[in-house]
């Protein structure tokens, strides 16, 4: 069979590779007789293909590795890339995956070239900010996007056709900056919306440079460490080639050459070492840095954001714990509610209502008593207008604990009262089962007792029930008030 | 930028350059929001090299280097002659956006020495990653250097703006933690570590945001006489208990007016290295603690051969391995055999023998690897037997650093 041609256009030509591919795949042409022209490669043998052939099925690796091939600057990509579909649609299905096989082998090391430069490009570029007073700048085609005032451009020069491959990249980053990639293969520019593509450039020698061009190479100085000079291994990580575009580098000289006096420097300072000053006062300023008072902690838990996750639709404000700071018993609730973060109280909802009428009927006066929460803000779900309460979740509680035991330190109660399966959590650390533990507790270093949040009685819902439940809880008052009283007589 | 504020950052990135862990991977992958600037890339991108070869990604800088502490190896402490600065909030959250804009750097890594009191420092770190998200939109990369001895809640907060948390351990042992650091605790230090992994993972299941990328410390190597066997355990300790994404580990360095406690020079850089091979082969080779921490001798990894060479010479009995049979763990073993390089002759086996041509397509340590290797072209036998395989294969003697 004589030779065919298809002429290719410059750079990464992805789409007429592609067509050429499925007209060859279609004809059966064999990888000896096709020829991929550059554009403009005059005077070669063949007759130039022409019109379309259907779509060809492939591994998606191996579209991948089309994809990054083509953007390779060697020549023979897309010939070494229609042999490997053509061996590939022979029947070696797997051939990729014969890392060891020669072709499969140079294809890679290409890929791996492309991704590499690709990389660099993310990394090396850098950009440099131009103030363009509300004009057009220069290479943009009609601008679409944001109103601009600074756009920032950059010069790079890629080892291979890789400035459309890296560009998304730089979109998702700066989507809201309008830049200008330039390289002697094309350039890109984004206005905010879309890019798009403009001529070769040249680096232009009369490019000013960048009010922070010069903290930078400050910054980039600063952190090398002279003890540890290795422009060896520097010039490895880092080609030459890409220097010239890098305001850093500039440094560079200077650096590696006054590393060794530096390092001298260093050691001799050593001698010179100035006496300590006493260890006590640092310790002291951490001491310091605590809450000195339960006002000291209350201050800075109203300050505080809500310790709950900013996605769940939370409280508007800290509810702080309430009562004499001498009181013998302090009673834990589980967070405020609706009325509560209302009002900045605790326990003046529906709940506390119920509260204040049975510690009343158990003779404990609520006046004497300390009331707070184990989570400090209302965590609450939207329904229609209504702001219906939500169960805090076991880190949530977690996260109020210290808190709360500070709190508890300041006050130093005789018991600690936890209503409910949330408030023991948040004293013990663990999950408790209320019906199985309701009673007497031990919750180190406090000693305490376990009841039922007044909110469960008012959820039961017939009377019976609830009047029993009532009573219980009455009663298990009249033990708090009980056991509070016997410890204040054995102390 | 003001000459002022380049001064200021001058200081306080050289205070900052003796940290090391500055990577930029582990975060969830983000793109720029309609008015935000920034994203992440799954593997961090290094943005600059410096002459000692270690790689910019990040804006690495102390907030504040003035410090009440005392830490004999540290070149912040309170009794060390340098030059102070201080940054304001806003100053670094300038710096770090206008960095970011340019492409110098993938965000940024704040430190600080604790000034005034751990809370007060704490806090401001914390309203820096704060400002960045919630003022700026700012989407890049943010890794808070926590201070341990602040209270839980600040650490708390900053969690949730910070892409990865980190808390020092320093010192591998408490002992010279108290020698060296008279005001720190190690079990503050801890449970500081504690407490942060337990946000994490429970951050996790609730599908909240907390230092997604997880959790790091940095060992300091060389200020004390701790074996190189004893901070391999330490560390697989760290990583078992805190599930620490990284240990890293930084060789001492002569710093400016190092205590006199100190040893004057700085161990071989190649001791670190040694390390973080060590710690390679624990994470990714399957290897456990003991295993490398018993490839050296009286406790110190061998500085003439990598770690894994040095397990594989004092286990010639389970070598050579066949590249065309063995199993994945046991490839793994291999000198001069990278993960990378098992999985392709994993694959490649499957649709051919692989003899010794095909074999150096799949790896660029063919050379170290062939004494340990069968394959139907080459057999070892005389070799893996030779009394000077080792002198053979070591590195040439050379000391990496300037002394
Ligand atoms: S507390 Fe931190 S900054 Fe201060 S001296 Fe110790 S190590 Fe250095």
């Amino acid at each position: 069979m004589s030779r065919v041609r298809i002429d290719m256009k410059a750079g990464a030509d992805l789409d007429g590779f592609r067509r050429a591919l499925r007209i060859f795949v279609r004809d059966r042409v064999a990888p000896d007789d096709v020829v991929f022209a550059a554009e403009g490669v005059q005077d070669l043998f063949g007759a130039p293909l022409a019109g379309e052939a259907p779509p060809v099925v492939l591994p998606r690796a191996v579209t991948r590795l089309i994809a990054d091939v083509v953007c390779h600057r060697d020549h023979e990509r897309y010939g070494l890339l229609y042999r490997l579909v053509w061996r590939i649609l022979k029947g070696e299905r797997g051939l990729l995956e014969v890392a060891s096989d020669p072709l499969v082998y140079r294809l890679a090391r290409m890929q791996q070239e492309v991704r590499r430069d690709i990389h660099h490009m993310h990394g090396f570029l850098r950009f440099r900010r131009v103030v363009t007073e509300g004009g057009v700048t220069e290479g943009e085609t009609e601008s679409s996007g944001i109103e601009e005032k600074e756009r920032f451009v950059a010069y790079f020069e890629p080892v291979h056709f890789t400035l459309a491959a890296a560009a998304p990249f730089f979109a998702e980053r700066f989507a809201n900056m309008a830049w200008s990639i330039l390289t002697p293969d094309g350039s890109l520019h984004w206005d905010g919306k879309k890019l798009v593509e403009g001529p070769p450039a040249r680096r232009d020698p009369a490019a000013a440079g960048d009010g922070f061009e010069e903290g930078w190479r400050t910054y980039y100085a600063a952190t090398f460490n002279p003890a540890r000079a290795n422009p060896k291994l520097m010039a490895q990580h880092m080609p030459r080639r890409y220097w010239a575009d890098m305001p850093e580098v500039a440094a560079i000289p200077e650096l590696v050459s006054f590393a060794p006096v530096r390092v001298r420097e260093m050691i001799a300072r050593e001698a010179a070492a100035s006496p300590k000053r006493a260890p006590e006062k640092a310790l002291q300023k951490m001491r310091e840095g605590r809450p000195k008072s339960l006002q000291d902690l209350n201050a800075l838990i109203a300050a505080s954001e809500p310790l709950v996750s900013g996605a769940v639709p939370g409280a508007t404000r800290a509810v702080l714990g309430e009562g004499p700071l001498d009181a013998d018993i302090v009673f834990v609730g589980e967070q405020p509610g609706d009325q509560e973060d209302r009002q900045g109280r605790p326990f003046v909802g529906p709940a506390g209502q119920l509260l204040d009428r049975a510690m009343a009927e158990a003779g404990i006066d609520r006046g004497s008593v300390y009331l707070t929460n184990a989570v400090k803000h209302f965590k609450f779900e939207m329904r229609g207008k209504r702001r219906i309460h939500q169960k805090p979740t076991l880190s949530e509680v977690k996260h109020y604990r210290w808190w709360l035991m500070a709190e508890l330190e300041f006050l130093s109660p005789r018991l600690v009262v936890t209503l409910g399966g949330t408030a023991a959590l948040a004293l013990s650390g663990r999950q408790v089962s209320v019906t199985k533990m309701r009673g007497r507790q031990e919750f180190p270093p406090f000693a305490g007792f376990l009841t039922v949040h007044p909110s469960y009685l008012l959820r039961l819902p017939d009377a019976e029930a609830k009047a029993s439940a009532y009573c219980a809880f009455v009663d298990d008052l009249r033990q708090v008030r009980e056991i509070a009283g016997e410890r204040l007589k054995a102390a | 930028m003001d000459e002022k504020l380049a001064t200021k950052l001058g200081i306080l990135a050289d205070a900052a350059k003796y940290d090391v862990s500055c990577a930029s991977s582990g975060a969830p992958k983000r793109k720029a929001g309609k008015n935000g600037l920034g994203a992440t890339a799954p593997s961090g991108i290094c943005h600059a090299f410096t002459p000692d070869g270690r790689c910019v990604s990040l804006l690495k800088i102390l907030l504040t280097n003035y410090c009440l502490f005392d830490c004999a190896y540290c070149i912040n402490r309170r009794s060390s002659n340098v030059p102070r600065a201080r940054f304001s909030v806003e100053e670094v959250v300038r710096l770090t956006l206008e960095f970011y804009k340019r492409n110098y750097i993938e965000g940024l890594f704040l430190s600080s020495g604790i000034a005034r009191s751990p809370d007060r420092t704490m806090e401001e770190m914390m309203r820096v990653a704060k400002t960045l998200r919630r003022v700026h939109g700012f989407r890049g990369y943010i890794h808070l250097k926590a201070i341990p001895e602040a209270s839980p809640w600040l650490i708390e907060e900053a969690g949730r703006y910070a892409d990865r948390l980190s808390i020092n351990l320093e010192l591998a042992s408490g002992a010279s933690l108290k020698a060296l650091a008279p005001e720190k605790n190690d079990r503050t230090i801890t449970e500081a570590m504690g407490q942060m992994h337990e946000r994490i993972l429970e951050a996790r299941d609730e599908r909240r945001r907390f230092s997604p990328a997880g959790q790091s410390t940095q060992v300091i190597v060389g200020a004390d006489d701790v074996k190189d066997a004893a901070i391999i355990r330490a560390s697989a300790r760290l990583y078992d208990d805190y599930a620490l994404k990284r240990v890293y580990y930084s060789a001492f360095s002569p710093i400016p007016e190092a205590s006199l406690l100190l040893p004057a020079k700085a161990p071989p850089l190649r001791r670190e290295n040694r390390l973080y091979q060590a710690d390679w082969l624990m994470r990714f080779y399957g290897f456990s603690a003991d295993e490398v921490a018993e490839s050296g001798e009286d406790g110190m990894l061998a500085l003439d051969v990598d770690p894994k060479l040095a397990w594989a010479l004092k286990h010639r009995e389970r070598f050579p391995v066949d590249v065309n049979r063995a199993e994945r763990e046991m490839l793994l073993r291999v000198p001069g055999l990278g993960q990378r390089a098992v999985e392709r002759i994993l694959t490649s086996r499957r649709h051919q023998k692989l003899r010794l041509p095909d074999l150096a397509r799949l790896t660029a340590g063919l050379k170290r690897a062939l004494p340990f290797l069968v394959t139907p072209d080459h057999r070892p036998v005389s070799l893996i037997d030779r009394l000077d395989l080792r002198q053979r294969l070591a590195e040439p003697a050379q000391q990496m650093s300037l002394f």
